[in-house]
């Protein structure tokens, strides 16, 4: 408002193949401000920040950016036509990506990441420094109040700790532009909450931060202004304070949201009973059932052993001690193929490291793990397997020309619903969901929770997430995981939320001991 | 101007798909036009027989290369069947039969170690096989002292070896069936037709195949859909070896003897073969049917420029020329290489 903007886009035009994701996309950018850019799958959010940092080339339109000569004072825009990565990055933006490997380079260790950009720059000396890599690398991370051991190699640590990393290697460039491409989705809440005073302290020098998320708590935190994006082009600006957030979302999904509450349903007939099961080294048993009918959400912070739990029931690794019962049968799955012969279904996290196949189209990413089902004497029965496919696409409503489409020209959220779909093609006894809503935005999230909800009856539905929201949005019941235990259980009715919340931090676990 | 645009994309889209399968019926029309006798059945046959054995060691990379792998051992895996099979003929003086099966048995040995080194023991699969192959050309010679085997040959310990190549072998070689024409199909061309018609049916309509694709395009993504991954990528270096062991035979069957210094040229004429493959259809991937153009575009090539009187040392370039121009068909245009 009044203030000049430092980057600008007007007109940008994108497609791939036939289809047009970009529209004619105008957006500014203004000095020390927060903008949010919201937008549902295929909104061509991610699209944009790629031509923005130099990834994509764009089909139309123009960007230009804030000289930074203060010599002659010449702050006026110039055109701004990023070829590569790199180029966006010396004209001074800086894009974190949604994907955190791609911030930084695993073999390497967090000292020589962090510096990364300055050794492989122009006029770095030819020799390798390691002592002044480190001071360098010291400075970075003190400003950024990084507390990670500058020696660790980046493929020992955390998920958490390869994102602080990533970004505060981009804050080492002090970029006049910063774009955050939901930074969040991976952090604690106490590692939000660094990363957002450290973005306070870019806003207060005058840093653009375009910022993309999906969490109401982000946005309300940290926007000074709001973009929604829907099918490709600008759908509504929201910069009057106090910010009008249900306008924002309404532009974004371009219908009214309705806040369904879920009916807690109970259930009597037990599906799975877990009796004792250690899934970690000096972590306390876990016991637990789980109904016909019921959804059932456990929550927790990253790193707590929802995947090592989700990963015990489908076979990919085996508990230290405790037994499982399915349907009061006795299971121990050895393998994935033992776990999906006795009907339990997992739909990994991170779809494309541990579910979409790249090189398959939509309906063979659908039938891959149930060929036995759909052949005869081995060979593959393909009216079976398009039948199939065309029923799914229509049931979880899975934006597509046909089944024959690549998964590569779906949006993130369309290519959730093909994993969701794959599970959901043949009868589980346990269908498993970690992260299912990860990189998913709410209208998708919506679409695919109301269909596990309605398809609940005759299996058991156990989710994973981290976020809170989710659970309360889909499960009929709500565990809390900590320190690789379930300590908490709420009925999804008149929740208590203080103590669930504390149960999350890990408070009642020390007391109960 | 986007209907310009999409009409543009989609002619790109033609071009990708079929430029090799027109290249090749280009050439095979100006070889008519320029060559005499191109065109007649013996050429085609000729072309055919040519390419057999390399065509069906190409066919088993194929497999290899699908679940994300790669064999170069093949090369050595044949030759090592060739010595074999003389070994067994002619020293040991067993029939036919127990040399086919010899062969059969040191290809499937050959790609379960491979498959072990790679899958159990984690070395890459260049590696691994490069190994294997290093392994292979030293151990054939082993037996012989690094002589060649032939009928009357003398062996290390002074004795002469008398056993002879079964007449049923040498038929593998050449045997020629009726086909319109007498005597006009060789038994080679026909292992090569109907080792592409199972491989290209295994790989596109077995559920085997489809979860071989699933494997090389996303490991983790099959293992967690409930597929054996490790046995997948083991059996792929056993179809590979035990193709390699047949065009071994194929070879011996020709030569009528164990020749140590034949085969030299079988890995990189195989390895060609599949990658050109990769361009045909657009298909940018490993695939049988691209593989079987892909040998037989090779063999156009070389028999319509022999007619026309080019220099034997300038196969290997023009071979390379091809490879290299299909490659730039695969990965820039249809823009799948980069990810």
């Amino acid at each position: 408002m009044g203030k000049d903007a430092v980057f600008r886009v007007d007109g940008l035009r994108k497609s791939f193949g036939h289809i047009e994701v970009l529209g004619g996309v105008s957006l500014d950018l203004h000095a020390g401000e927060v903008t949010v850019l919201m937008g549902a799958n295929g909104a061509g959010k991610s699209t944009l920040v790629k031509i923005i940092s130099g990834v994509y080339e764009r089909d139309g339109g123009t960007m230009s950016l804030a000289g930074h000569d203060f010599a002659t004072q010449d702050f006026a825009l110039k055109d701004f036509a990023p070829n590569t990565p790199a180029e966006a990055i010396r004209a001074g933006v800086v894009t974190v990506h949604q994907n955190i490997n791609d911030g930084v380079v695993a073999d390497l260790d967090v000292a020589t990441n962090l510096t990364l950009d300055r050794l492989s720059g122009s006029g770095a000396p030819t020799l390798f420094n390691p002592g002044r890599v480190r001071r360098e690398a010291k400075a970075v991370a003190d400003r950024m109040g990084l507390t990670i051991d500058l020696k660790a190699r980046i493929s020992d640590l955390s998920l958490a700790d390869r994102q602080m990393v990533a970004i505060a290697r981009a804050m080492a460039h002090r970029p006049k532009v910063l774009i955050l491409d939901e930074p969040t989705s991976s952090l604690s809440s106490a590692e939000a909450d660094r990363l957002f005073a450290l973005l306070d302290r870019l806003r207060e020098q005058g840093v653009a931060i375009l910022y993309i998320s999906h969490r109401m708590s982000d946005i309300r935190r940290l926007a000074d202004r709001i973009v929604s994006m829907r099918d490709g082009v600008i759908s509504g600006v929201f910069d009057r304070k106090p910010l009008d957030y249900e306008g924002a979302v309404n532009a974004m999904l371009g219908r009214k949201i309705r806040l369904d509450r879920i009916v807690a349903r109970n259930s009597a007939k037990p599906v799975l009973t877990i009796d004792g099961l250690r899934i970690a080294e000096g972590a306390r048993p876990i016991s637990l059932t789980l109904g016909d009918g019921e959804v059932v959400a456990i929550t927790g912070l990253v790193g707590v052993g929802k995947t090592a739990l989700a990963e015990t029931l489908f076979g990919v690794r085996k508990p230290l001690s405790g037994t499982m019962a399915l349907n009061g049968k006795p299971y121990a799955p050895g393998s994935t193929g033992e776990a999906i012969a006795a009907g339990v279904f997992l739909v990994a996290k991170d779809r494309g490291e541990n579910g979409i196949v790249g090189d398959f189209n939509i309906q063979e990413n659908i039938s891959l793990p149930f060929h036995k089902r759909m052949s005869h004497l081995g060979v593959l029965k393909r009216r079976v397997e398009r039948a199939t496919a065309r029923q799914q696409i229509r049931e979880l409503g899975i934006v597509c020309r046909s089944e024959k489409d690549e998964m590569s020209a779906l949006s993130g959220g369309n290519q959730q619903k093909v994993m969701v779909a794959r599970w959901m093609s043949q009868a589980a006894k346990l269908f498993i969901l970690d992260e299912p809503f990860q990189g998913v935005d709410i209208s998708a999230r919506r679409d695919i929770a109301a269909k596990l909800r309605a398809s609940a009856n005759g299996r058991a539905t156990l989710l994973f997430v981290t976020e809170l929201d989710e659970a309360l949005e889909t499960a009929d019941r709500i565990l809390v995981m900590s320190e690789q235990t379930i300590v908490g259980e709420h009925r999804n009715a008149d929740i208590d939320l203080e103590r669930l919340l504390a149960e999350v931090a890990g408070g009642p676990l020390h007391s109960a001991a | 101007m986007s209907s310009s645009w999409v009409r543009m994309a989609a002619a790109r889209d033609h071009a990708i798909r079929y430029g090799f399968i027109v290249l090749l019926f280009g050439l095979i029309a100006y070889f008519a036009i320029a060559a005499d006798g191109f065109v007649s059945p013996q050429s085609a046959v000729f072309i055919f027989q040519s390419v057999a054995i390399t065509g069906v060691l190409a066919l088993g990379v194929t497999a290899t290369l699908v679940v994300g792998g790669f064999d170069l051992s093949i090369g050595s895996v044949a030759t090592s069947a060739m010595m074999a099979a003389a070994y067994v003929m002619v020293v040991l003086e067993q029939n036919a039969v127990v040399a086919v099966v010899a062969c059969l048995l040191i290809g499937a040995v050959v790609g379960l170690i491979n498959g072990w080194l790679i899958v159990y023991m984690r070395v890459p699969d260049l590696l691994a096989t490069l190994g294997m192959m290093f392994l292979l050309v030293g151990l054939q010679r082993i037996p012989t002292e690094g002589r060649s085997i032939a009928t009357g040959m003398t062996m290390p310990d002074g004795s002469v070896a008398n056993g002879t190549f079964g007449s049923a072998f040498l038929a593998l070689g050449r045997h020629r069936f009726d086909f319109f024409i007498p005597n006009l199909i060789p038994v080679s061309v026909v292992v090569l037709l109907v080792l592409a018609v199972l491989i290209w049916f295994f790989l596109e309509y077995t559920r085997f195949g489809r979860m071989m694709y699933a494997v090389g395009s996303n490991e983790r993504a099959a293992e967690l859909a409930g597929a054996p991954v490790k046995a997948y990528k083991i059996w792929a270096y056993v179809i590979s070896g035990v193709f390699a062991s047949i065009g071994g035979i194929l070879l011996a069957a020709r030569l009528g003897r164990g020749d140590i210094a034949s085969g030299n040229n079988l890995l990189l004429d195989a390895v060609a073969a599949a990658l050109i493959g990769y361009a045909v259809l657009g298909a940018a991937k490993p695939n049988a049917f691209g593989t079987a153009v892909g040998a037989v575009f090779v063999g156009v090539l070389l028999q319509g420029l022999t007619m026309m009187n080019a220099p034997y040392y300038t196969q290997d370039f023009i071979k390379g020329v091809v490879l290299v121009v299909a490659l730039v068909f695969t990965f820039a245009l249809s823009g799948r290489g980069k990810r």
